[in-house]
């Protein structure tokens, strides 16, 4: 069994990357840029963070590429899920906003 | 590292894996995680689906705040840094700062769970509940109690597991030997604290 099997990266670089990214995320929270770009701008600090976390403090850096393809398995299909469950999210949406028009309207038939 | 040249021995790994060398631990763990990430994966995105199709979903940032979630991220990253440093020192053959790195580590989960309880509390006491809450969707409540809730048992289990880590190496003489178990609980820790920085973002950032 091998022991301190990969050399050990600047931890100290790490940390201060993900603090930083921290801070950045809490200040895209306040930018005017509306929800969508905002949202976009931390979806990819928060890979980001993850990122480093795993490349760094987990080593993935250092494995071998199949044990990265198994990491990034669960990404992908949380993804995939996303994208399976959207169709059935809009017909929802538009269901619930008819709903919520539905009590203005009636009203009018009367 | 052959079958060969460890037989006669126990408790010896029969055969080397070729995703990761060291240890077959090491990949079993990495399997677990995986199958724990789609856990979490599939919460998050059933999250984003449910809030995407809810026409009165509260702001998180407004109900929530995320000064208290922004110090726990921070200590979380901080506990990270903790872990690797704990490694760190047990390759370098001083099982003294490796525990006593292991023990820092082991405090900033636990602070981080009181500082989520004591949150959970805050937020109950203000009419968030699991089946309703004063702002909009009663789903709001459920799902954010799920995801946290379920990411702070993998804290407390993680303190737990850091904490026998301790005690492993009080057992063994040579800090090799327990070089390999300390790096799979590292792991695990890491893991940890990747999905709160995704859990941050998604249930209060976005």
């Amino acid at each position: 069994m091998a022991t301190a099997a990969h050399k050990h990266p600047n931890y100290m670089a790490i940390f201060w990357w993900l603090t930083a990214l921290t801070i950045l995320e809490l200040g895209v929270v306040f930018l005017p840029f509306g929800k969508m770009i905002n949202g976009t701008l931390l979806c990819a600090l928060a890979l980001g963070k993850a990122a480093l976390v795993a490349a760094y403090f987990m080593h993935l850096r250092f494995e071998t590429k199949s044990l990265t393809w198994i990491a990034f398995t669960p990404l992908a299909i949380a993804v995939l899920l996303i994208f399976v469950l959207m169709p059935d999210s809009f017909a929802v949406s538009k269901k619930t906003a008819g709903a919520a028009k539905a009590p203005a309207a009636a009203p009018a038939k009367q | 590292m052959s079958a060969a040249t460890h037989a006669g021995t126990h408790a010896v790994e029969p055969a080397e894996t070729p995703l990761t060398p060291e240890s077959w631990g090491k990949l079993g763990m990495w399997i677990f995680l995986a199958g724990d990430a789609v856990g979490f994966g599939t919460l998050l995105a059933g999250y984003g689906i449910m809030r995407a199709s809810s026409a009165d979903w509260p702001d998180p940032y407004e109900v929530l705040g995320i000064n208290l979630t922004a110090l726990m991220t921070f200590l979380l990253i901080c506990s990270s840094v903790t872990m690797v440093k704990a490694l760190e020192w047990l390759g370098k053959g001083d099982k003294r700062h490796a525990i006593n790195y292991l023990l820092f580590t082991a405090a900033g989960g636990t602070i981080f769970v009181s500082l989520q309880a004591y949150e959970w509390t805050h937020l109950i006491h203000r009419g968030l509940h699991i089946n309703g809450n004063p702002w909009g969707a009663a789903l709001f409540g459920t799902s954010f109690f799920l995801v946290t809730g379920f990411h702070g048992l993998h804290v407390t289990g993680g303190v737990i597991y850091l904490l026998s880590m301790v005690r492993w190496i009080l057992n063994r003489p040579d800090p090799a030997a327990s070089y390999n178990a300390v790096e799979i609980s590292g792991l695990y820790w890491h893991f940890v604290d990747l999905v709160w920085i995704m859990v941050f973002t998604f249930m209060y950032l976005l």
